[in-house]
């Protein structure tokens, strides 16, 4: 099985450090993989996105053209990128930001309030990490081991200290029913 | 089996060079590879190496040159405006038969282009890029293990022969992460006789030149470096194949435009279509006798291509213009999507072209 994963948003909304967590969780089990930023001007304010491709084959193109999961952190992510989502796939909407809802009726979709339920535990940056626990929660792909495993590997030793909230945003993404 | 880490190819191009004995590095920074330069500077110090950000691209080329002629191993990188700086020096360090690794990560081009992907400096990678009559060893990785894989694979058949090897990358592949398995600690074989390392007044001194003004003796040089070329092509053509043995449609190509046509490949089977895909791994020396197996059941091949079709030329070279060459083609830090390349399939399978 291949799941194609699409995370976009602004640069800054921790778009590319979620997509590492769910590659190194990838790693630990021994799936195929690959994770492509962007890495244009464009990363640098304006929209980031990266594509991670989770898989039980190796993984051929890296570039994601069609979604299984598309995470929309913002409206211009959700407004490019809705489209391209497969029949069948899932859209996670960051509905804090987003005020309007998914056009599409052949997919799922899961509206998130990740930056208030990120304000709500005291920690306004992860937004990112509360919408990666939701997508754990309802992506059958992805299990809900190895979180604590993979986090360590992708929050770098001088962090360390934000190992524990960063879990903590997940695990308020993984309780999160919409 | 070695333990599997996550890198972006660039971190792994690094590692991989120390890996390989490497403890000079040479550059100036410039996207999509900055990643490189950026391990470089954190690991050299830490392992009694040398990083250096030199004052240009052309300074960076020179002290790779004089290193080299000390029989060091040494490496600089840098992506296209960049690797075009270089040329001038790189002629020089094949001139004086000396080994080297040079990375190109490619971005957009002509002039300084964009910083996203290409595979647009292919002539000039496969051509010689300077003045003179010479070649590279140009190696194309097609992933995170490849750059790994081949970095070191460069250094072994740069010292061999006795000529710069390049890895000609490009800005996807220098920019994803996937899981790695670094090669082993090794700083190769082959002795190096020719290096200027001083005599202690025990032997003849080494010169390392690449000056001959007698037309006679520099003829000579030519006719000798094109000998070893022969060797090299004989004997160190690289590519994978993937389903070409009963192919009516083979597509050739190399890099992230491989790993987009592997799809395109995929999809192609599934819809009854026989295509294949052959994936030089070195692109000089061109892989040449795949490409005429190929030639004897195939209807047509399609070069898919970062660029405006320059591999192009090679495929209707090695299958003598027997067959039709059709082109994927999108350039600019575009990519050609498994559709586009499908498409051309379809075309190539047709008759169409």
């Amino acid at each position: 099985m291949t799941t194609q994963i699409l995370i976009a948003g602004f640069g800054g909304q921790g778009v590319l450090f979620a997509g590492k967590f769910l590659a190194y969780k990838g790693l630990l089990e021994n799936k195929q993989l690959s994770w492509l930023p962007s890495y244009g001007p464009e990363m640098r304010g304006g929209t980031a996105n990266c594509s991670v491709i989770l898989s039980d084959e190796p993984v051929g193109s890296p570039i994601v053209s069609k979604p299984d999961v598309l995470i929309a952190m913002n409206l211009p992510s959700l407004d490019k990128y809705e489209n391209d989502v497969v029949p069948g796939g899932m859209i996670f909407a960051e509905s804090s930001l987003i005020s309007r809802k998914v056009a599409r009726d052949d997919v799922k979709v899961f509206y998130v309030p990740a930056t208030e339920l990120a304000n709500s535990i005291g920690a306004p940056t992860l937004a990112n990490m509360v919408m990666t626990g939701k997508l754990i929660r309802e992506c059958a792909a992805i299990s809900d081991e190895n979180i604590e495993a993979a986090l360590k590997k992708v929050v770098s030793a001088r962090h360390a200290d934000l190992l524990e909230v960063n879990l903590k945003a997940i695990n308020t993404g993984l309780g999160y029913e919409d | 089996m070695a333990e599997k880490v996550l890198m972006k190819g660039n971190e792994a191009i690094a590692e991989a060079a120390i890996r390989a004995g490497c403890r000079h590095y040479f550059g100036y920074p410039i996207t999509p590879q900055t990643e490189l330069a950026a391990y470089m500077a954190k690991r050299m110090p830490k392992i009694g190496g040398v990083f250096l950000q030199a004052e240009s691209e052309i300074a960076a080329i020179n002290m790779v040159y004089g290193v080299s002629a000390a029989g060091k191993r040494v490496m600089t990188s840098s992506s296209s405006p960049g690797v075009s700086l270089k040329q001038e020096g790189i002629s020089y360090i094949a001139g004086a038969d000396l080994p080297a690794l040079i990375v190109n990560v490619e971005r957009g081009g002509p002039g300084l282009g964009g910083i996203q992907p290409s595979q647009s400096d292919y002539f000039q990678a496969t051509k010689g890029g300077g003045h003179g009559d010479y070649h590279l060893i140009v190696l194309t990785p097609a992933s995170v293990q490849e750059m790994a894989d081949l970095t070191a694979l460069a250094f072994d058949l740069s010292d061999k022969y006795r000529l710069p090897s390049m890895l000609l990358a490009d800005g996807t592949i220098g920019q994803m992460m996937e899981p790695v398995v670094l090669p082993e600690e090794s700083c190769g074989t082959v002795e190096k006789p020719w290096a200027v390392t001083g005599t202690q007044m025990k032997r003849k001194h080494n010169i390392v030149n690449s000056l001959y003004l007698v037309p006679e003796e520099l003829e000579k040089t030519n006719f000798e470096r094109f000998e070893r070329y022969k060797e090299i092509e004989a004997n160190e053509a690289r590519c994978e194949e993937f389903m070409t043995s009963d192919a009516d449609v083979v597509v050739v190509a190399f890099g992230i435009a491989a790993r987009v046509s592997k799809n395109a490949v995929v999809a192609a089977r599934e819809q009854g279509i026989k295509a294949g895909l052959i994936r030089p791994i070195t692109v000089w020396p061109f892989p040449k006798k795949a490409i005429e197996e190929a030639a004897k059941h195939v209807k047509g091949f399609v070069c898919a291509e970062l660029s405006m079709g320059q591999m192009i030329e090679d495929v209707r070279l090695a299958c003598g213009c027997s067959k039709p060459v059709l082109g994927a083609i999108r350039v600019g830090g575009m990519i050609p999507t498994p559709e586009e390349v499908l498409a051309k399939i379809k075309e190539a399978e047709g008759g169409n072209a």
